[in-house]
């Protein structure tokens, strides 16, 4: 049986235009389009297209247009296109659906709901541009307080804190594997994390030894897969991070299917090529808090206790609960991510339906910490559909230290989001570790974009920060005075610790 | 008549008697009991804002706009207000007449090692739920109404009472508490949890008075020239966006720590949650309360020199410190780090006060205004220099500390006013 009939979306072709260059053959990855000799034409399968707008782009002459097909099963509200669409496909190929990059379910984004205040009349608002306004934070475990010693006539520190990392930027690049995304991926992130002075987390995947010269801006991560972990590995970046679970696919792990997996990716995850690379749902030696605790410390000693120590859970029901245990058993910094959190390929049942918004779960973390009296001796980094630099300062504003932003930098490198991340075959050579595909990302320009959506947003954030009478990036943290919603129940209200606007 | 003749009086019926047998018939009924029945439903609000029902009505932080005024004899020699009071009240442009407020050091002189707690009762109900916790937790040497006369503006004011207290000796060994804790933990329980008592002042030989009125009008209504103190801390407040009440005057006290501030604190909200965190309760509504409680627990409980204190609540900038020696860098990078959400972020002018030692300092963009003078023994901080010339049309020296400066006078040997710069300290 065809599905063509009401495909989402149709390829059109104005015949005058086209000079059949061909160049949208040779740009489109997923088979779309193909040159006929007999007739002369270059001839579309609309039903392939994902909508990357690859051939678009591409096509010299302006020939192309892609649109969503008018030809659409009956509109319903329940059984939607979408709904539709699912079913049929999954009825040809009895198996889960996949899809890449995050949930973009309707009514998930409360980021436009919250709206920040300003300075009028009675606290001068700061210029940027004329004064300094401080985006710095220090990311890891601190003290409950200072203790002092005298020593030669003057005061020192009595303890040597505990490692930290600095970044210049609450705003830090999410984890990507090598794998998930390629070798020139990686490095123009991490390029770029050195320019505006944050960090790149590298994934699960291991660190190519070709990227452990910018190990001082990489933070590393260990996954239940334990992919290219060993001593060195550990110790090449500033921070090692737990992946515990994904805001994409909570409670699953990951696969990288054999093909995908070449030499190289082979060498620096430590497997068989050829073999597929997959990542446990649970890590097979954390069955518990306690035996978290027992990684984290393992992960300390490894790396001398020098390292700050990192877990990264998915944003769930009882993330609070989950925070506070992390938080006691030993982590020094607590990532969160939300229900929006993207992936190379998840489910999609699990991605669209697991897990809560980013901006629920970092409120009831921060407020669940503070009860406690621990929220200051951690720190937490929000991850999970972060758009704008305004995004940023609410998320500091509920209770963030930083955030983590992934899709945003990959929209700076080219992405689409047309979520073909899962077949590896991404046109715009982003998600695909193929060889020649990659070769479509120019490292330099793709570097130069990443730092430039940074410091654009950094530069909001100080704008913001600004209006705001605020100069320094602690006086913004938690600090839901400066925060009001609109259009939000009275629970949702009281989750997120704000008033409505007007109050 | 000052403090000392007026001492023979304690054992008049308004009075609490040296461990009374039943803390019921303490003193009189409160004044705010009998004025309430004429109040208007308005002003009642303005009373009674612990109670859910209008709490919602009064924003969590006022914010102002003030004058400031601050007097030390460094030879600790006591002097009335009258100088403090027409200097502040020479500001007048700077307050709107919601509030002002005294600090006086050395009030006491018969109780120097009494803690003098100044409470504010806004019903009857409230003085006897404290008074059960004070005679219950202290050895209670005097209890008495503050003694006040009618005045302009202060028509509904509440009931003020004082009591010059001891920590119980037994409660104090049990809880293995310093008495400044002791003491600091029944004031942060009774402002947090009883309804209509606030305690304005608990410092030993210290006294904060302070109301709804002109600095004038205050100062008539507590007969404040009947006492004498070696230091003064004055405030006139212009409140802009809640009604002025009470409670939300300054300065702010605990223990012998008082607090006056000029401006707005945007970090209110951070320093709030960071204090109620090590058991502070922000109860005046105001957000230059957090100031005296960052105050008490970075030189009180942690034990930090003033000089490092104020470098959190106004830091230096993180390009001074990345610029400054080794030790130096890693030492204020632990207490921003550390004190991160105790940096008070947003203009202010703020004159501070212990025992010895009063200190004026201003946020890191200089956003307020303040000056010091030098006359003698005496030493001056003020809003404006006009206030400081008007008491003393000469002066040795007039220091104006720059962004983020501290200017400290202490009375202790070596006796001395300098400017404090973090990790630099200058005699001027």
């Amino acid at each position: 049986m065809r599905n063509r009939a009401a495909s989402t979306y149709i390829v059109l072709r104005k015949e005058d235009k086209c000079t059949k260059c061909r160049a949208c053959v040779e740009q489109c990855t997923y088979g779309v389009h193909s040159y006929n000799p007999a007739k002369n034409v270059i001839e579309s399968k609309s039903w392939l297209c994902s909508n990357c707008l690859r051939c678009v782009e591409f096509c010299p002459t302006g020939a192309l247009t892609i649109t969503r097909n008018p030809n659409s099963y009956r509109m319903g509200h329940h059984w939607n296109h979408e709904a539709i669409m699912d079913v049929k496909r999954q009825a040809e190929t009895g198996s889960a659906l996949l899809e890449g990059m995050g949930c973009d379910g309707p009514n998930l984004t409360y980021w436009d709901r919250l709206l920040l205040n300003a300075c009028q009349v009675t606290n001068p608002p700061i210029d940027p541009i004329r004064e300094p306004i401080e985006t710095r934070v220090i990311l890891g475990r601190r003290p409950p307080r200072v203790e002092l010693k005298p020593e030669n006539r003057r005061l020192m520190l009595k303890n040597e804190l505990a490692p930290y990392i600095c970044a210049e930027t609450p705003i830090l690049l999410a984890a990507m594997s090598y794998g998930a995304v390629n070798l020139r991926v990686q490095e123009a992130m991490a390029r770029a994390a050195i320019e505006c002075g944050t960090y790149f987390n590298c994934g699960e995947g291991g660190l190519h030894p070709e990227l452990r010269r910018y190990g001082s801006h990489i933070i590393v991560q260990v996954a239940s897969g334990r992919f290219g972990v060993d001593i060195e590995y550990l110790n090449s970046g500033v921070a090692v991070e737990i992946k515990i679970g994904q805001g994409a696919k909570p409670g699953i792990g990951g696969h990288l299917p054999g093909e995908k997996v070449t030499e190289d990716i082979a060498m620096v995850r430590m497997i068989p090529k050829g073999t597929d690379a997959l990542s446990p749902a649970p890590h097979h030696d954390v069955y518990s808090i306690e035996d978290l605790r027992q990684l984290i410390y393992a992960l300390k000693e490894a790396t001398e206790y020098k390292k700050p120590v990192a877990v990264k859970i998915a944003a769930v029901h009882n993330a609070a609960a989950i925070a506070s245990g992390i938080a006691r058993a030993g982590a020094d910094i607590i990532v969160l991510d939300g229900v929006r959190g993207s992936t190379g390929a998840a489910p999609k049942a699990i991605r669209d339906n697991m897990g809560i918004p980013i901006e629920l779960a970092l409120a009831a973390v921060d407020r669940r910490l503070r009860e406690e009296g621990i929220r200051s001796e951690v720190s937490i980094i929000a991850s999970g559909g972060i758009r704008s630099g305004a995004d940023v300062v609410k998320a500091i504003a509920l209770g963030a230290d930083a955030v983590y932003i992934g899709t945003a930098a990959l929209i700076a490198l080219g992405c689409t989001l047309c979520k073909m991340c899962y077949t590896g075959r991404c046109a715009w050579g982003i998600a695909t570790t193929d060889a020649e595909l990659s070769k479509r990302l120019n490292l330099e320009e793709g570097c130069r974009r990443v730092a430039n959506l940074i410091k654009a947003w950094t530069m909001e954030i100080k704008e913001m920060m600004g209006a705001m009478g605020i100069d320094t990036i602690e006086a913004l943290r938690g600090n839901r005075e400066l925060l009001r919603g609109v259009g939000l129940t009275e629970g949702e209200l009281r989750v997120l610790g704000i008033k409505v606007a007007g109050e | 008549m000052d403090w000392a003749s007026r001492k023979n009086k304690f054992s008049s019926s308004n009075t609490l008697a040296r461990q009374p047998a039943n803390p019921q018939k303490i003193g009189t009924q409160c004044r705010g009991h009998h004025r309430r029945t004429r109040r208007s439903p308005d002003e009642i609000t303005m009373f009674q804002h612990k109670d859910q029902r209008t709490a919602s009505r009064i924003c969590e932080k006022s914010i102002s706009s003030c004058a400031l005024f601050g007097l030390i004899n460094l030879e600790r020699r006591r002097v009335t207000c009258n100088e403090a009071l027409r200097a502040i009240s020479c500001m007048s442009e700077r307050g709107n007449g919601l509030g002002a407020g005294f600090a006086g050091y050395g009030i006491y002189p018969h109780f120097t090692d009494a803690y003098a707690l100044h409470v504010m009762y806004l019903d009857d109900k409230a003085k006897r739920k404290v008074e059960k916790v004070l005679m219950r937790d202290f050895q209670v040497l005097l209890g008495e109404e503050i003694p006040t006369r009618r005045a302009r503006s202060t028509l509904h004011a509440p009931a003020f009472w004082r009591y010059f207290l001891e920590p119980a000796r037994s409660k104090l060994q049990e809880e293995e508490a310093s008495p400044d804790e002791y003491v600091v933990s029944r004031v942060m329980k009774i402002n947090g949890e009883v309804e209509g008592a606030y305690i304005l002042s608990s410092g030993k030989d210290v006294g904060v008075f302070k109301g709804v009125g002109f600095p004038r009008d205050l100062a008539e209504f507590f007969r404040l020239e009947e006492y004498r103190g070696y230091m003064w801390i004055c405030h006139a407040r212009f409140p802009t966006n809640t009604v002025g009440w009470w409670g939300g005057a300054h300065p702010f006290n605990l223990l012998d720590l008082s607090v006056a501030h000029n401006g707005e604190l945007s970090s209110y909200d951070v320093n709030r949650r960071y204090l109620e965190m090590w058991g502070y309760k922000c109860v005046m509504h105001t957000d230059s309360e957090v100031i005296s409680y960052a105050l008490d627990l970075l030189l009180r409980r942690h034990a930090i020199p003033m000089d490092l204190a104020l470098a959190v609540l106004a830091p230096p900038y993180w390009d001074e410190i990345d610029s400054m020696k080794c030790e130096d860098r890693d030492l204020l990078t632990a207490l921003r780090r550390v004190y991160g959400e105790l940096a008070m972020i947003g203009p202010f002018s703020i004159i501070a006060a212990r025992h010895g030692e009063m200190i004026g300092f201003v946020d890191r963009k200089k956003l307020r205004p303040l000056v010091g003078g030098v006359r003698g023994e005496f030493f001056y901080l003020s809003s404006e220099e006009s206030a400081i010339r008007l008491i003393s049309p000469t002066l040795d020296n007039v220091v104006r500390p720059r962004a983020g400066e501290a200017v400290i006078a202490r009375c202790e040997a070596p006796r001395a006013v300098a400017m404090l710069s973090t990790l630099n300290q200058k005699e001027v």
